[in-house]
């Protein structure tokens, strides 16, 4: 029988300020779109490729806040556009979309996110323990519900990337990115550092090669979160207090040690590390050009080869009247 | 002549879900030069979206659960179409696939004494699904991308596969493709492909897909000269949001009603008790008394009939919108707010609780979420060998949601997770066996690859045509009014000659702004799989003269037992002499459909369905 197809009243207009150009340069360019109720921001951007602007270029997967492919600056905070309903936005007003701008911009809002996937191949994966004899026979190994929840915070993670896009250590400073993880892969790493079966110590890759130190808990990573991870407080903080620990306080670090006999040194865990190992830095400006897939013998993560990074223009919040995103001011 | 990029691999994988990634990483292990391509960023793929679990018969909970009764289960619940090794050895190994991810960093929701705790779910005999709230798939999918790195696999990021090459003697041999974000073509050789490129709901208007399932690999394998089968079975997920329009089709998960919701019509009753089939009857509670005491204790009452295989309950919530008592927005209600606390709730379904309240203002603590059926998944895909997962082509394998016949004519929830595990990994090992004893060089056609090089540009040369994403729309409405939830034999042949009138206008599709990350062009190189898949499953369900799980037909309402003995296998006889359609692939009009017996049982595994009824 055949399905009624059902359709929404239009409610008004919206005009969208979307920015378009690639890494050559670009423009804001305004569509006037008729609005509908319960709406997000990428049903008016989807709106404005199929009608005035197929070329329109952004990212999205799930439309739920589950893959964190959308991410964008919408009034000039770093947020997921499947997220961000249009009601929630200053009525009547012109709403600014643009990339992400910690990142090379490859077209309109799609930005080369390549620096996050290089800094993940940087961190040495979980090492588990060897199963008890009680669980080899109950087939699986033990862990308490309240053992594993503190890394299941950070397990929620959806790598869209907001984090590490308002992170002021990157955002201003390209630079820093050939020696700085940022938020995202901090919470990797607390995530592995308080996984009940880890047996590698973390800390000194985290102060040495992912630049922990460089964090200065202004929280900005935590704001933007879309799933609401406490990334500085629950993570970032614990972390840098477990490096401290280790280096200026030899009685606590003892203690660690023998509450956690497995830990092994972070030598050890290095030589795990995989793709040129944690000690390798990224050469500068490596992250742009992206590495062209065999352009060595080591395994890469290939991605496209895009053009030199120049970010847009991205407006800054006081040319959109929108919130300072990542609160240096 | 178009240049292109060049590489070689022994094995390359097409899609990065759990399928894929699980392939990878075994194919890898094996030693075999391995890369993953995918069209999105690692980890974006729609695996990310799976909620309630993946379904293994450990034992966790109920220790009377074991392979033979997930086995039984998945079999019923697949109305006997399945392909009966793929459902035996998907319930044998799914435990060790769990354990396994476990190994590699997966922390699940724990029982009580430490162990991976399960929960229930619909048309599953005990509580069988390991689970991480109702985020369980950004679980899989971020352990097996963290392990797939980790083993140093090569990934390439964003591109598009237009088709598969073969060589002289018709083995499948490489790919040839694009970068979304430069528009440069690739060609990858390979001694061995897997499809691994999950599903086609984009076809459909109202769907729980993204935009990349577009039947890319079904595609592709049939203009590869490989047989597709059950095509017509698609399972419309019971619960879906439907309002606002912008957010309808997106999933609520079945772990709402397997952690105790409730479905209700206008009229507040629980009208599921009203729909109970003749083949579950038997093991299905006849009060919400009796089913209400199940949730605690399995021995003390039936299953609750909210809890019947998902084909069942949303062809119930059909029937119930259709005869009035639906909700406001054309669903009906799911209440979990009266059964259960707002802090279990939260603490369950976190992702759900946020879903409602950022995206329709309904806190589902306090209030119904209205839900409807929602396109979701398709059991038919490629006819694969159960135990290497080779296609009907040598070099082609397949695993995951675009192979066929595991999960028969509905699949269970809970079971796609584990099929990606076991299915990913067999595939893996049958690809590389393969490869291994693959000699010579790889010879490809150049011609093959100018062909789709240049049909794949021809839009940007046209001054004026149709929109892409006209076209889109119009056939996702198609699908969605003729071959939906309930379909009619009229309506499936209009459905037919309406796709042939789409194939036409796409062959006139005008482009511009150039191949650089193009969605509109993206979408026009879409488009080809999109109407090939669509026709697969118009004519499938227009020659199934019965309903069955995920085809039901109003002029056909009951099973037929004849029926139930045939697969409808979809090809094309003979791909190259084919005539052309849209992108340079064989016409959707090349496309036959005909019946093929099922696979049948063995003895021992028929007994077990009988068992324990």
């Amino acid at each position: 029988m055949a399905e009624e197809i059902i359709r929404s009243n239009q409610s008004g207009e919206v005009t969208m300020r979307v920015w378009r150009g690639d890494d050559t340069g670009g423009e804001f360019t305004e569509y006037v779109m008729p609005a509908q109720e319960g709406e997000v921001v990428l049903d008016v951007i989807h709106r404005v490729q199929a009608t005035e602007a197929p070329d329109l270029a952004c990212r999205w997967n799930c439309k739920a806040g589950k893959c964190g492919s959308c991410s964008a600056e919408i009034n000039g905070r770093p947020s997921l556009m499947c997220m961000t309903r249009m009601d929630t936005l200053p009525p009547g007003e012109t709403v600014t979309v643009a990339p992400m701008r910690a990142f090379p911009v490859i077209r309109d809002l799609v930005t080369d996110v390549s620096y996050n996937y290089e800094v993940a191949k940087r961190i040495p994966p979980l090492s588990a323990r060897a199963k008890t004899e009680d669980e080899e026979e109950a087939g699986g190994y033990r862990m308490a519900q309240v053992d594993v929840e503190r890394s299941q915070e950070f397990r929620k993670c959806i790598e869209c990337f907001l984090c590490q896009d308002v992170c002021h250590v990157v955002r201003d400073h390209e630079e820093n990115k050939t020696a700085y993880a940022g938020p995202r892969f901090f919470i990797r790493s607390a995530e592995l550092e308080m996984h009940p079966l880890d047996t590698n110590d973390r800390r000194q890759l985290l102060q040495e090669d992912q630049g922990l130190g460089k964090c200065n808990i202004t929280k900005c990573c935590t704001e933007v979160c879309p799933e609401h991870i406490k990334i500085t407080d629950n993570a970032i903080i614990p972390l840098k207090e477990r490096v401290v620990d280790a280096k200026y306080d030899p009685v606590a670090w003892l203690g660690r040690k023998i509450r956690k006999r497995t830990k092994r040194t972070a030598e050890e865990a290095a030589a795990e590390a995989p793709a040129g190992g944690p000690a390798a830095v990224l050469p500068p400006g490596g992250v742009h050009g992206v590495p062209q897939p065999h352009a060595h013998g080591a395994p890469v993560l290939a991605t496209a080869p895009v053009g030199p990074s120049t970010g847009p223009d991205a407006p800054s919040p006081a040319d959109t009247g929108g919130t300072p995103p990542d609160g240096q001011a | 002549m178009t240049d292109y990029e060049s590489h070689e691999f022994d094995v390359i994988i097409i899609g990065a879900g759990g399928a894929g990634l699980r392939a990878a990483v075994e194919a890898q292990a094996l030693g075999l030069r391995t890369a993953v391509v995918c069209k999105s960023l690692l980890g974006k793929a729609h695996t990310v979206m799976a909620e309630g679990g993946m379904a293994a018969a450990m034992g966790n909970v109920y220790s009377e659960d074991n392979w033979k009764v997930h086995f039984r289960d998945t079999m019923r619940g697949g109305k006997l179409l399945n392909n009966f090794r793929m459902a035996e050895l998907h319930a044998q190994e799914a435990p060790d696939r769990v354990r396994e991810l476990e190994a590699w960093g997966a922390l699940f929701d724990r029982t009580e004494d430490g162990l991976i705790l399960q929960r229930d779910f619909g048309g599953h005999r005990y509580a069988r699904l390991a689970h991480v709230g109702d985020r369980t798939g950004l679980e899989l999918i971020r352990t097996m991308q963290q392990k797939a790195v980790a083993d140093g696999m090569e990934v390439f990021m964003e591109l598009k596969v237009l088709r598969l090459l073969h060589d002289a003697d018709g083995n499948v041999s490489g790919i040839v493709g694009y970068w979304r974000p430069t528009g440069e073509f690739v060609v990858i050789k390979a001694k061995a492909v897997v499809l691994a490129t999950g599903g086609v709901g984009k076809s459909w208007m109202y769907t729980s897909n993204s935009w990349e399932s577009t039947g890319d690999g079904h595609a592709m394998a049939l203009w590869a000269g490989a047989d597709l089968i059950d095509m017509e079975c698609v399972q419309f997920h019971p619960t879906g949001m439907v309002w606002p329009l912008s957010v309808r089709g997106i999933l609520v998960t079945e772990g709402v009603r397997g952690d105790g919701g409730v479905l209700r019509n206008s009229e507040g009753n629980r009208f599921m008790f009203d729909y109970v089939p003749e083949m579950f009857r038997a093991e299905t509670a006849d009060s919400e008394d009796e089913a209400d005491k199940w949730y605690d204790d399995h021995t003390a009452g039936r299953r609750p009939p909210e809890l019947l295989p998902r084909d069942e309950v949303a062809r119930s919530i059909n029937s119930e919108v259709k005869a009035g008592r639906g909700s406001p927005h054309g669903g009906v209600f799911l209440d979990i707010a009266t059964r259960r606390t707002a802090e279990d709730i939260r603490r369950r379904l976190p992702s759900m609780y946020h879903q409602f309240k950022e995206l329709a203002g309904v806190d589902i603590t306090a209030e119904a979420m209205e839900v409807g059926p929602t396109c979701h998944y398709i059991m038919g895909g490629v006819r694969v060998d159960a135990d290497s997962t080779a296609a009907t082509v040598p070099g082609l394998f397949a695993a995951g949601e675009v192979a066929g016949g595991m999960h028969g004519a509905n699949r269970l929830g809970g079971n796609s997770l584990s099929d990606l595990l076991v299915f990913g990994r067999r595939a893996g090992i049958g690809a590389a066996e393969f490869a291994q004893g693959r000699t010579g060089e790889i010879v490809l056609d150049e011609g093959q690859i100018q062909e789709a090089i240049d049909a794949a540009v021809a839009p940007f040369g046209r001054e004026s045509g149709e929109n892409p994403y006209d076209i889109q729309q119009d056939l996702q409405e198609t699908m969605q009014s003729l071959v939906g939830i309930i379909r009619t034999g009229s309506e499936l042949e209009e459905a037919l000659v309406k796709i042939e009138a789409l194939e036409e206008r796409a062959g006139n599709i005008a482009l511009g702004g150039g191949t650089k990350y193009n969605p509109g062009w993206n979408l026009t190189t879409d488009l080809p799989s999109m109407l090939t898949v669509s026709k697969c499953t118009a004519i499938g369900a227009l020659n199934r003269k019965e309903s069955r799980g995920g085809q039901t037909r109003d002029d056909f309402p009951t099973a037929d037992p004849e029926m139930g003995k045939v697969n409808f296998v979809e090809r094309i006889p003979d791909p190259s002499a084919a005539p052309r359609g849209v992108g340079g692939t064989p016409s959707v009009r090349s496309i036959t459909s005909q019946p093929e017996p099922v696979p049948v049982m063995p003895d021992d595994l028929k007994a077990l369905l009988e068992e324990a009824n």
